[in-house]
């Protein structure tokens, strides 16, 4: 699998004065949930789906076909929001 | 405090190698010698930050024509801001590319004046402009920022907007911003030249609809109304002091790029006040926030909270008095005034903005 990085202009940048984080895209902002901030943090370039899943799997200790089939849903949404690339 | 501002627009000069008649500059414009530094900047970018703000717009003027811009953007980025450089695009060469993008730059603005290469340099003032702004473009896409085209659209340039379009998919842009002509400053001298007729408004809103639906998925097009047309004014800037903060090259901290406009004003300055006090505790910024202000028929209107009474520097200089109505609203007693800048537009010549009146 390729690996998924974040579209030109895109960031997970925080919001230290509200105490949260935000994507920021040009003249955009999206303001993700806990779950998808867990997966956007992963996000480096060099990860690709599987070892995105292999890293969550890891840290909450939860089954990996339950956490495969939310990031897989959770990534083709920001893939299509243009927030995110794969390759 | 209430809200927390979401944007700084730091107008870093006025300085500009355009010279369009509809620039949101003030008329007094402000010299060289006048600006603040690279250090006020920097620390600028941190009070900003640390009051909320998640993205700098670095503007002017044009911004390139400042030594240190590449300093400026990576002190943007050191404190934290999205980072977006609004150019026209001229003083831009490969060396300074790169050299931005090493500081941390992350996306990028370009203005184009007409799709025209005769129109374009006649309205901006520059010859060879629309040239110089093809490779910008080529630049900004080949280092891997993504790319916005800015389009001010008025009279003399609206039949070329499906060919603005076209350059805008042919230069690489992912977004276009069709923004029509908001009078004040310099496009209110020049309002007669500019407003555009209902027919070619709503032609404009056609081609921009039907080009949304074409290139969904490639090009995202932002659209911006005039308002005398409209029945209802825009709420301007989101309400007075409710989301923007911007400063002028001088330092002075507004509640809108224009408000300078509205004479008796005064507003804080970075060398004596932070953003903090300047945003929660200053005359300025209270003066036209919420609704307590607001004459009638503002007050107990439903729409006080949606429009916030329109744009108070434009009620400032169509009556005299920023606490009016704005006349773009149906409801205000001068909206007639609207109509009759329409019945007598038409003029061909512009009133190209300069120094002559400037201060600093």
């Amino acid at each position: 699998m390729s690996a998924i990085r974040f579209a030109p202009g895109v960031r997970l940048q925080e919001d230290k004065a509200r105490g949260r984080w935000v994507i920021m895209a040009p003249e955009l902002m999206f303001i993700p949930d806990e779950i998808a901030l867990e997966v956007l943090r992963l996000v480096d370039g060099v990860r690709d789906e599987a070892a995105i899943v292999a890293a969550l799997v890891e840290k909450f200790a939860a089954p990996e076909d339950v956490i495969g089939a939310d990031v897989a849903v959770m990534l083709d949404d920001l893939v299509a929001k243009g927030a995110l690339r794969r390759g | 405090m209430g809200d927390l501002p979401l944007a700084l627009l730091a107008e870093l000069t006025h300085r500009c190698p355009l010279r369009c008649p509809y620039c949101s500059n003030p008329t007094e414009l402000t010299r060289a010698a006048g600006e603040l530094s690279t250090a006020e900047w920097a620390r600028v970018f941190q009070e900003a930050a640390a009051l909320g703000c998640l993205q700098v717009h670095l503007s002017g003027g044009e911004p390139t024509s400042r030594r240190d811009i590449v300093e400026i953007v990576a002190a943007a980025r050191a404190a934290g801001l999205y980072t977006n450089l609004i150019t026209a695009g001229v003083l831009l060469d490969a060396s300074l590319m790169a050299r931005l993008v090493e500081a941390g730059l992350d996306h990028v603005q370009l203005s184009v004046q007409d799709a025209e290469e005769a129109g374009a340099e006649r309205i901006g003032g520059l010859k060879g402009a629309q040239a110089k702004k093809r490779a910008a473009a080529a630049l900004v896409t080949a280092a891997g920022l993504p790319l916005t085209l800015n389009a001010v659209v008025h009279r003399q340039n609206l039949h070329n907007l499906p060919r603005l379009i076209e350059i805008a998919l042919e230069w690489g842009a992912g977004r276009l911003e069709v923004a029509h002509v908001q009078y004040y400053g310099w496009a209110l001298a020049n309002r007669a030249a500019l407003l555009p007729t209902r027919a070619q408004l709503d032609e404009a809103t056609r081609i921009v609809e039907a080009a949304r639906a074409a290139h969904r998925g490639r090009l995202v097009i932002d659209y911006v109304v005039p308002d005398y047309h409209a029945a209802r004014p825009k709420a301007c800037m989101g309400g007075w002091g409710r989301r923007f903060l911007g400063v002028s090259p001088a330092g002075n901290i507004l509640p809108c790029h224009a408000a300078e406009s509205i004479a008796g004003m005064q507003f804080p300055n970075v060398r004596e006040a932070s953003l903090a006090a300047a945003w929660g505790e200053s005359a300025a910024f209270n003066a036209f926030r919420g609704t307590g202000w607001m004459p009638k028929p503002c007050q107990g209107c439903e729409h006080a909270e949606r429009d916030w009474g329109g744009c108070r520097c434009q009620a400032f200089a169509l009556t005299g008095d920023a606490a009016a109505t704005d006349p773009a609203c149906a409801l205000s007693p001068h909206h007639g005034m609207l109509a009759e800048a329409l019945a007598e537009a038409g003029e061909s010549t512009f009133r190209y903005r300069d120094f002559s009146g400037a201060a600093g």
